[in-house]
């Protein structure tokens, strides 16, 4: 009996650690796409998710808002708010080296977090689960169909994203920037406008991340810092800018944290995922799918 | 006969092969530096000269082979303790301390040859300041020498690039080297900029300092060069005094595609 | 800046020597001897930090970490074992160097972004081993009854005789580093943070100067921890958070990193900010933080302590 209880746990921790993986992933690919636009590390990219919760929150149970109706608003909303950040944050600093940018974005994702935390409040917000809380029973393990939209919405990303970036001429126009900057600007290819793009999908995103998470794990104004310093970790394991790493390094950090917080010790949740973070920094900064010189950047 | 077989060696590379991926860089490179020569190494774009550089300076170890400094191995080591060993150098694209004076930069370039001690100098102990004082006239020498003696004052980045590349040669000059390694020393350069250039290598050659550079400025080659050696596609191809490399017909070939001599 | 002039030095040691007498007499004065104490316990860990980022061109986030170790290692050993305080303020400094030297040694090989969260990891990391290890740091409760300090049985309990002890600190720290700065060694780190590769080809040990010039930091931090302990006699894992850690970067951001004078300018200037004018602000305190940064690093590059030069500038032309 023992046996079948404790197989049921892994399995829920696994499944744990998928659904957070992606949420991770989600977040490592928004990062993702930033960089590989103008090798910027967004430290704000955590306030996307957490504004995608909160306003989701705000729409949809205080205003009532219809669901899909309110998952939009809400993705446009942040949207525009990753349009800000591009405009008031990054473009009027006038030495864009590493670490003023990294300054920037800091500040950017305080008041971001202030303002979230006048409007908001401290307490946590839930938001009701998409397709409710009936929990579907898999070989001893409860799995919430919220975490099914988690990792369905993950797909989605993906398979759009990669639809966008190879069929589309906006998104081939940002992988050109990606390569070659000023290649790309001979061309005629606007090279800010590229910026803009990325960081208003970036923003989407995380707001997706934010939406289909809440149901889960709550949303509160500071969950911003954590969810960024984590995505970022799976955007370096899986290594920066790569797609299918960001979504292998969100699952396996998910996956390490998941495992860790039930077997080992959860007042420690938190800090498995650092410490993926730091020893892939130690060990191979370049992640373990690439092979690029992390020590020389292109343009910074 | 090549006068260079006469003196003693100074830096010996033996069977040098740099590899990246599929691609070599070099390929069985052998020679030999004479002390007190100026040896200059030449070759198409992409023969494999700052490659030979680097490993010679330490940013890159080889794949195999090794390279020998007065008799010692210095393969593999890192650039501070090749520097160390007697070798400085400068960069294609000048690297000065932009951030600092055209003194300091200078002075810089001493600081193997003081003591640096945090607690000494967070204390400004009497013999720290001392110090300071003869390494500030050592580095007004050091300017004096290469001609950029009243700009010491000036921010380093505020200086003309003839003149940058000079505080760059002034620079590694100041580490005491026995050899030092100019890279490109005339690229980007007018013919007056160029001209002193030459006479500063020449200077530093009379000063007993062995030189090794790459260049691709010909004129100055064929002036100041005691011995030439010629890469192509990471093999070298040629060595020799001018005159020889030259009317080499390897050399010719592989630059002009013909069989003249050159320049 | 390079060379540093004397005049200004004692022209700040003679405001710091009398403004406790001036706020005895003013009343609106009478609450800055206290935040001064804070501010001189920010001056100390942000002159290191200052030196670590400004001149030797490297980033940390995670400073907090070691203002923390200092702090508990004080706070342990003085309420568990009733160690000499002044011992236990050495050994945390020691620990605080071990520390540098095992994380900054790896760490320090990475640059830009990648030391950046390198250190913002590792400063969360050991805040959560500060709310976690709660039989040695009482947890989120956090530690109390913490000794002040006396010097030779000279108690120093009074918020003046505090004052003096920690500006008479800050003041060793601010000479010894204006030292450091105009020796080899601080010619070596500004070479370090302007190339790297040339530095080294030029003889220094580049790897040793990053792990020195961040332990010395860690040092600094470390005793400035201590001192804190000893004053707010409790400490708890939310004084040394990210947050605090993002506090030292908005203090040398607003203050000027360029130079050790910018680190004194900023830590008073948030010291009081968060202590004296920020309750005005109310809920939007985190706003105010986040905008003085942003508008900092937007506007003042070089941050206030560079606006008297730069202004220089703009009338020269």
């Amino acid at each position: 009996m023992d046996q079948i209880t404790f197989f049921g746990q892994l399995l829920q921790y696994i499944v744990t650690g998928i659904t957070v993986g992606s949420i991770y992933a989600m977040v490592a690919i928004g990062f993702n796409i930033i960089y590989n636009v103008n090798e910027v590390i967004n430290m704000a990219q955590g306030e996307f998710v957490m504004l995608g919760g909160l306003i989701m929150v705000s729409l949809h149970v205080a205003l009532g808002v219809p669901l899909v109706i309110a998952f939009g608003l809400t993705v446009l909303a942040v949207a525009c708010i990753g349009l800000l950040l591009d405009r008031t944050a990054i473009r009027p600093v006038r030495r864009p080296t590493a670490l003023t940018l990294i300054i920037a974005t800091i500040a950017a994702s305080i008041i971001i977090k202030g303002l979230a935390m006048v409007i908001w409040g401290k307490d946590p917000f839930d938001l009701p689960a998409f397709s409710g809380r009936t929990p579907i029973l898999l070989g001893g393990a409860a799995i919430q169909p919220q975490y099914l939209w988690v990792m369905g919405f993950l797909i989605i990303i993906v398979a759009g994203l990669s639809f966008f970036f190879n069929q589309t001429i906006a998104g081939k126009a940002m992988s050109a920037c990606a390569d070659n900057p000023d290649a790309a600007r001979l061309v005629g290819i606007n090279v800010q406008h590229m910026v803009l793009l990325s960081f208003v999908l970036s923003a989407a995103i995380g707001a997706v991340a934010g939406v289909t998470m809440t149901p889960i794990a709550l949303m509160e104004y500071d969950r911003g810092a954590m969810l960024a310093i984590k995505g970022f970790g799976a955007a370096i394991l899986g290594g920066l800018g790569s797609f299918p790493g960001a979504i292998l390094g969100g699952l396996i950090l998910g996956l390490i944290e998941s495992l860790g917080a039930g077997l080992l010790s959860s007042g420690y949740k938190d800090a498995y995922a650092l410490i993926v973070l730091l020893a892939v920094l130690f060990v191979k900064p370049s992640g373990i799918l690439s092979n690029q010189d992390v020590t020389k950047f292109k343009r910074l | 006969m090549d006068r260079s077989s006469t003196l003693p060696a100074l830096l010996e590379a033996s069977d040098l092969v740099m590899t990246f991926g599929g691609l070599a860089a070099l390929m069985d490179v052998n020679f030999v530096l004479a002390k007190g020569t100026i040896k200059a190494v030449i070759g198409p774009n992409g023969a494999g000269k700052t490659t030979l550089f680097n490993i010679i300076t330490g940013v890159q170890a080889p794949t195999e082979g090794q390279v020998r400094f007065n008799g010692d191995l210095i393969t593999g080591l890192k650039p501070h303790e090749i520097a160390a060993k007697g070798i400085s150098r400068t960069f294609q694209t000048v690297e000065l301390f932009d951030n600092m004076s055209v003194l300091e930069n200078v002075m810089l370039g001493r600081h193997m040859r003081c003591r640096s001690s945090f607690l000494g100098a967070g204390l400004s102990l009497p013999a720290m300041r001392r110090q300071e004082k003869r390494l500030r006239e050592q580095a007004e020498e050091i300017l004096e020498f290469i001609g950029l003696a009243e700009k010491g004052r000036a921010m380093a980045d505020s200086l003309p690039l003839g003149e940058r590349k000079i505080l760059e040669i002034g620079r590694a000059l100041a580490t005491d080297p026995e050899l030092i390694c100019l890279d490109e020393p005339a690229a980007g350069l007018n013919e007056t900029e160029t001209e002193a250039g030459a006479g500063l290598i020449q200077a530093i050659k009379e000063k007993g300092i062995t030189v090794l550079l790459v260049e691709h400025d010909m004129k100055v080659i064929m002036n100041i060069s005691d011995e030439i050696m010629v890469l192509n596609y990471g093999e070298k191809i040629a060595e020799g005094a001018p005159a020889q490399v030259q009317c080499d017909a390897k050399v010719v070939e592989a630059y002009l595609g013909d069989s003249e001599c050159l320049f | 800046m390079l060379v540093f002039k004397k005049s200004p030095i004692f022209a700040g040691i003679l405001v710091i020597l009398f403004l406790p007498l001036a706020a005895s007499f003013v009343p609106a004065l009478g609450s800055y001897p206290d935040i001064m104490v804070f501010a001189g316990i920010y001056c100390l860990i942000t002159i290191g930090l200052c030196l670590l980022m400004g001149y030797a061109g490297q980033i940390s986030l995670g400073h907090a970490a070691f203002f923390g170790v200092g702090a508990y290692v004080s706070g342990i050993l003085t309420t568990r074992y009733g160690l000499n305080p002044w011992l236990c303020m050495v050994t945390g400094a020691a620990l605080a160097a071990l520390v540098a030297v095992a994380v900054g040694a790896p760490s320090l090989r990475l640059k830009g972004y990648y030391l950046a969260m390198a250190t913002l990891a590792f400063g969360i990391i050991v805040n959560i081993v500060f709310r976690e290890e709660i039989e040695w740091t009482g947890g989120p409760d956090g530690l109390i009854g913490i000794p002040g300090l006396s010097l030779f049985g000279f108690p120093l309990d009074s918020i003046t005789r505090y004052y003096y002890l920690v500006w008479a600190t800050v003041l060793l720290a601010f000479l010894f580093t204006i030292n450091l700065i105009q020796s080899p060694s601080g010619r070596a780190l500004r070479a370090i943070h302007a190339g790297e590769e040339a530095a080294g080809a030029m003889g220094v040990n580049v790897a040793n100067y990053k792990i020195l010039v961040f332990v010395y930091s860690a040092v600094l931090a470390s005793i400035a921890g201590s001192l804190y302990a000893h004053y707010m006699n409790f400490i708890n894992p939310a004084a040394f958070d990210l947050f605090f850690s993002i506090k030292l970067i908005i203090m040398i951001t607003l203050g000027g990193m360029q130079t050790v004078w910018g680190a004194l300018v900023g830590a008073v200037a948030i010291a009081f900010l968060s202590l004296e004018w920020l309750h005005l602000f109310q809920e939007y305190e985190m706003v105010v933080y986040g905008a003085i940064l942003l508008l900092a690093v937007v506007f003042l590059p070089n941050g206030l302590a560079g606006l008297p030069a730069a202004l220089m500038e703009k009338m020269r032309r």
